[in-house]
């Protein structure tokens, strides 16, 4: 232990925070386009006509049986050819995370839409709703509320996946540290101070859901 | 004002509607019995189409709500409709949940909207509950807010799918004094339910379903007195033994 030099992390903290900073906006920006990708993607599979549901179906299983490192190389290599420009991993790194979350974010809210009782959905429209308000005021929020719990422990591991991006070059918090370790020759101590950052912030996330799981029970 | 013409209906296999046929007059209140499963409650959901009928007819003023061209959300909002289970939205206040098809369906002011709920609210003696959620009422305080909430659209009829039947005893007559105060202000109203008494009090006509079927159609004293069918008479004696 006398080894240790614990300086080393203080020194590079503002270099460390920026990444944590990265990490987060990757996580909450996937988080959004995932989540309203993956809930198009579950009404479609649940009210669509035939064709969108399967390939509702498709997307969502091809998604879900592929490692997503490899979604993560695709699209930083697929993303320029198709447009015929370079977009910059932070872009293609984004593109990649939302469309892979949206497919575990579909597979959320179905279930939360089909947590919604039918009595529910036959009280919006009997006031009058269309079925596109019926969705929009009465069905969604409830799917939503009733999946919060899940949706936060999807948000957890998206956060914890964001680390993936090291493939790619892009300088999130887990990439940062790993530079700092290297250049510094400090591994061991980067390394537990990058686990240590991980733990607290998904452990905290973990208790909040489980503070909302009691509420909803109660 | 309602009429239901030679309506059928299948779940898959099952035969739910056979040949149904019905006419609810302007003002008339037609109560609804029979076994369960006899159909009733999905007959009074074909009204306002929330359930989708196999053939036959049914014309609510002129407009043929089975007619695929109908624009069914503006026929529905002119059709109250209270369920077993209340269904209030639980993610909205009361007074939020009897606003909200007067502003997004009627397209009243927010102002509007609040007025006509707080003065409904007032009328089935729940003024005080306005800013609760659903799930902090009772079941019969609930069920007084839905009937409010139906009566925010300005409906033209009122459809009842056994309204009182998943109430603690002592909250059913609290919804139902609401019911007869409607009924008494001339609403039209179609009800599905058990409560004979309620009929006795209000019904012009009483509708005998079983096995999917309108086994007979009689004036309430009629229908009490008198049952014609067997099926009938036997689950009258069911149901006034106690």
């Amino acid at each position: 232990m006398g080894d240790f030099d614990f300086l080393v992390i203080i020194e590079s903290l503002p270099f460390l925070f920026d990444g944590l900073l990265i990490s987060f906006q990757l996580t909450f920006l996937a988080l959004l386009a995932g989540l309203a990708w993956g809930t198009i993607l579950a009404v479609m599979r649940i009210w669509g006509p035939a064709p969108l549901r399967w390939f509702s179906a498709i997307y969502v299983n091809v998604f879900r049986s592929i490692p997503l490192i490899l979604v993560i190389f695709w699209f930083y290599f697929l993303v320029p050819l198709l447009i015929g420009r370079p977009v910059g991993n932070f872009t293609s790194a984004l593109i990649a995370f939302s469309l892979f979350e949206a497919a575990y974010y579909a597979e959320i809210m179905r279930a939360g839409l089909n947590s919604v009782s039918r009595g529910q959905v036959y009280a919006g429209l009997a006031i009058g709703l269309s079925p596109r308000q019926n969705l929009q005021y009465v069905i969604l929020p409830q799917a939503f509320r009733n999946m919060i719990p899940v949706l936060l422990t999807q948000a957890i591991i998206l956060f914890q996946d964001t680390s993936l991006v090291y493939v790619v070059a892009l300088s999130d918090f887990m990439t940062s540290a790993s530079t700092v370790a290297k250049v510094e020759g400090r591994l061991a101590e980067m390394y537990l101070f990058a686990a240590l950052v991980y733990f607290l912030i998904c452990f905290s996330g973990s208790m909040l859901v489980k503070h909302l799981q009691k509420k909803k029970v109660a | 004002m309602i009429k239901i013409d030679n309506i059928d209906k299948w779940y898959g296999d099952f035969h739910v509607l056979k040949s149904c046929s019905l006419e609810v007059e302007r003002g008339e209140v037609i109560v609804i019995c029979g076994p369960s499963g006899s159909g009733k409650s999905t007959l009074i959901k074909c009204v306002n189409a929330l359930e989708p009928v196999d053939s036959g007819r049914i014309v609510v003023e002129e407009t043929d709500v089975t007619d695929k061209g109908t624009k069914l959300p503006l026929v529905r909002a002119r059709i109250g409709m209270v369920f077993q289970h209340f269904e209030l939205f639980p993610h909205k206040t009361v007074i939020e949940n009897l606003m909200m098809g007067q502003i997004k369906v009627l397209r009243r002011s927010q102002d509007e909207a609040r007025q006509k709920a707080e003065s409904l609210l007032k009328r089935v003696g729940l003024s005080d509950q306005a800013d609760k959620y659903p799930s902090a009422l009772s079941g019969g305080q609930q069920q007084r807010v839905a009937i409010a909430r139906a009566l925010a659209m300005d409906p033209i009829a009122m459809c009842f799918d056994e309204p009182t039947s998943a109430l603690d005893p002592e909250m059913i007559s609290e919804v139902l004094d609401v019911m007869v105060e409607l009924a008494k202000e001339g609403m039209t109203m179609m009800v599905v339910t058990h409560e004979m008494g309620f009929a006795r009090k209000v019904a012009r006509r009483v509708v005998f379903m079983d096995q999917g079927e309108v086994k007979e159609i009689a004036p309430t004293e009629t229908f009490f007195k008198n049952p014609e069918s067997e099926r009938a008479k036997e689950f009258l004696s069911k149901i006034l033994a106690h």
